[in-house]
């Protein structure tokens, strides 16, 4: 039997998503629960789990392809044995909203249009099934808009014409990866052209991840008003209280014991005395959300990701520390879920981690704040009227101006601030 | 030379060939059928092979299928299709089924010739299309010629065929059409559609007279950029299924045209087929453009053309299609 792989759901108001790149080939084997090709969504990628054992029989939605969520990508032909046992009998592992991701439905229209756009004659339909296209995303030609089969074998001939060459370089020796795509707007900003190609330069085409962290950038920057601030915070006092645990720590828990989890306690409870902060920009309106999601970004070797770590406030430290390890460990291996990167109403950013003081972040929208933990150094400070060597930590918050204020802004950092310096030696962790 | 001339010099050659070849029917003697098919045949080859016959068609078959049982080959002629019913029994229960029904010890080597068709002003009792009541009857074939051509060479095969066929000739096209026929025989084997006029945006199936609308009507669609391809069935009985399956394929649009009525007409059997093998191939509903459920075609001159399938009409049919 055949199972299909749909496009997964990413978030709620996520309604479609684009192919990275397909990790199997059609014949491949594949295992239950192996990952089987990698999504983009937002400024992450991640990587879906095959729902079943088998062959990977056809690619239905090529790399690069954006398809609305419940749309069919791949078949695999499942494994004689495991054909008993695995159909439908549970949803596959990375679908957040079962319902949607495992139908079995053939692929009904996900955006149905006028009468005649969400109706597709058999024609149509087999050949987009066989050349791995969305009808819906085809410009029909025919009585009230609807997408013939020329429309559809049109869009192949598109699809599968060779790249337009790139502008013949100024120098013929500079050594051009590969074809570039023809440049594809990533927003709708005019872009600001390259200048010549000189001899020695590299041009390497976007990747996609690339793409989609250039387009999200991109949309940030450009509509979200960013405003910015920053505390300086005394950390001694959590340096000695990790300096106490860190062994026993590492002894009880099995991996060490990092500042951030403490970063993301004290983001907690800013959170709560500040909801402005753990909140959605809604056009006419502001969703204040109930949840705290927290996302926590780092970086990898293959990119940038930001796993979330969801109901933060409900966790305790250890439990912080180990929501972290977790996912840090799953980033960098690659295997985190769909469901690990969708759904933040905050970010922080563990930015000391790469040794800067200052950071200006930009927003995660529709979140309208991001807070960096910059590198804690040791300082000569004031206290009282003595100058005293102590740690110090930076926190920085950029936060959307359109729903969070100057003076809200303030107290959250504050709240952390406190908060970060309330620790000591003595505290506990558990 | 003249569908009509075509189909005279297509008898001539096969009875110079084959003395076992013998014409009877009204009037096709001496005054060489009403419509003049048989002109001149008689004082060719005597009055013992083209035969003057009583005004009774059961008659006619049935002393044809005796005939042709005793080792004739007969080829009877109706003078008008609209006139067959009354030999509608020989032709059903005798002809079709000889050789089934012997285990094949007897066979029906016969042709019956008939006149279909309207747009002549021949109202109900010579306007008739009656090929949809044949093509239903497995024993027998049913050939339509659409081009002088075609019908001469059909007409060699439907002679050389050990098995009764029905010849219908559209009598609206024995003067009108025209085309180039060569001298030689030729054989058309039955059961062979062809492909008129290639095109690409929709397939245009139909067969008889309508295979000349069509092709005006390709025509006309052409100067708007839209490319029609017209399949000629050549006969209803056995159907091309191939070729009728490839240009649905080739396409994805189907319009079916006869001037025979819609209802359980060859274009319901062409549907089905489609329906069943090319489902999905189609970009569109098939369409059939067929004469009215009405009991016969008119006499007034404005109700017979209303009634007739007419280049225009089938212009129209296929514009809506191809802009579906």
């Amino acid at each position: 039997m055949v199972e299909k792989v749909l496009m997964p759901q990413l978030g709620e108001s996520v309604t479609e998503g684009t192919i990275g790149q397909w990790l199997k080939n059609v014949g491949d084997s594949v295992e239950k629960y192996e990952s089987l090709l990698e999504i983009l969504t937002d400024k992450v990628n991640a990587e879906v789990p095959s729902p079943a054992s088998g062959v990977l029989a056809r690619i239905l939605v090529q790399a690069g392809e954006t398809v609305p969520v419940g749309t069919p990508i791949a078949e695999i032909e499942v494994a004689g044995e495991a054909a008993e046992v695995a159909p439908q009998a549970e949803p596959a592992p990375a679908a957040p909203s079962p319902p949607a991701a495992v139908v079995d439905a053939p692929a009904a229209p996900a955006h149905p249009g006028p009468t005649e756009r969400g109706r597709y004659s058999p024609a149509v339909r087999r050949l987009a099934q066989e050349h791995g296209i969305d009808p819906s995303r085809i410009a029909g030609s025919g009585a009230g808009g609807r997408v013939t089969r020329n429309d559809v074998l049109k869009a192949v001939a598109e699809r599968t014409a060779p790249p337009t060459a790139p502008p013949a370089p100024t120098a013929p020796s500079a050594p051009v990866a590969g074809a570039p795509e023809p440049p594809r707007e990533v927003a709708g900003v005019a872009p600001v052209p390259a200048g010549p190609v000189e001899p020695g330069d590299r041009v390497e085409p976007l990747s996609n991840i690339r793409r989609v962290i250039a387009q999200r950038m991109t949309q940030a920057k450009a509509t979200v008003p960013h405003a910015w601030i920053m505390v300086e915070v005394d950390v001694s006092g959590l340096v000695a209280l990790r300096e106490r645990w860190k062994a026993k720590f590492r002894e009880e828990e099995g991996f060490n014991l990092t500042y951030l989890p403490f970063m993301l306690r004290a983001t907690v409870e800013g959170l709560k005395a500040v909801p402005q902060l753990n909140a959605q920009w809604n056009g006419d309106s502001i969703i204040y959300k109930k949840r705290i999601n927290l996302g926590m970004a780092a970086a990898t070797d293959r990119g940038l990701v930001v796993p979330v770590i969801r109901d933060a406030d409900q966790k305790n430290l250890v439990g912080l520390a180990h929501a972290v390890h977790d996912l840090t460990e799953r980033a960098r291996s690659g295997r985190l879920k769909l469901e690990d990167l969708s759904g933040g109403t905050f970010t922080v950013d563990n930015t000391g981690a790469v040794g800067t003081m200052l950071t200006y972040a930009v927003i995660n929208p529709p979140e309208v704040g991001i807070v960096t933990m910059e590198s804690i150094v040791k300082r000569p400070v004031v206290v009282g009227d003595a100058i005293a060597i102590r740690s110090m930590v930076n926190l920085c918050l950029s936060f959307d101006h359109r729903v969070v204020d100057g003076a809200d802004a303030a107290r959250f950092l504050n709240v952390l601030k406190r908060h970060l310096e309330s620790l000591g030696p003595d505290s506990s962790i558990y | 030379m003249t569908y009509l001339e075509a189909i005279r010099a297509g008898l001539r050659q096969e009875m110079q060939l084959d003395p076992r070849i013998v014409i009877w029917g009204e009037d096709v003697g001496v005054r060489g059928g009403v419509f003049r098919v048989t002109e001149g045949l008689q004082q060719e080859f005597g009055e013992d092979r083209v035969i003057d016959s009583p005004l009774a068609e059961g008659a006619i078959v049935g002393v044809a299928i005796g005939a042709a049982i005793g080792g004739l080959r007969p080829i009877p002629e109706i003078q008008f299709g609209d006139f067959i019913f009354p030999a509608m029994n020989q032709i059903v229960e005798e002809a079709a089924r000889m050789r089934y029904r012997s285990n094949n010890d007897f066979h029906v080597p016969l042709v019956i010739r008939a006149p279909i068709g309207g747009g002549i002003h021949g109202a109900l009792y010579h306007s008739q299309s009656v090929e949809a009541f044949f093509a239903h009857v497995p024993g027998v074939k049913v050939a339509v010629p659409g081009t002088p051509y075609d019908a001469k060479g059909l007409l060699a095969a439907a002679i050389a065929d050990e098995d009764p066929v029905l010849f219908f000739e559209h009598k609206a096209a024995y003067r009108s059409l025209r085309g180039e026929v060569p001298e030689e025989r030729y054989l058309i084997p039955l059961g062979q559609a062809e492909v008129k006029r290639e095109g690409k945006d929709l397939s245009i199936i139909t067969y008889s007279l309508m295979v000349n609308y069509a092709l005006r009507a390709a025509e006309t669609l052409q100067q708007e950029g839209i490319s029609v391809e017209v399949l000629d069935l050549r006969t209803v009985r056995p159907l091309d299924q191939a070729r009728i399956l490839e240009t649905a394929k080739k396409t994805g649009k189907v319009l079916i045209v006869h001037e025979d009525n819609r209802t359980g007409g060859i274009g319901a059997e062409v549907s089905a087929i489609l329906a069943e093998e090319a489902l999905f191939y189609l970009d569109a509903p098939i369409r059939r453009l067929c004469g009215p459920d009405v009991p016969a075609m008119p006499y007034s001159p404005p109700l017979e053309h209303a009634f007739m399938i007419t280049p225009e009409k089938i212009a129209q049919a296929a514009r809506e299609l191809a802009r579906f």
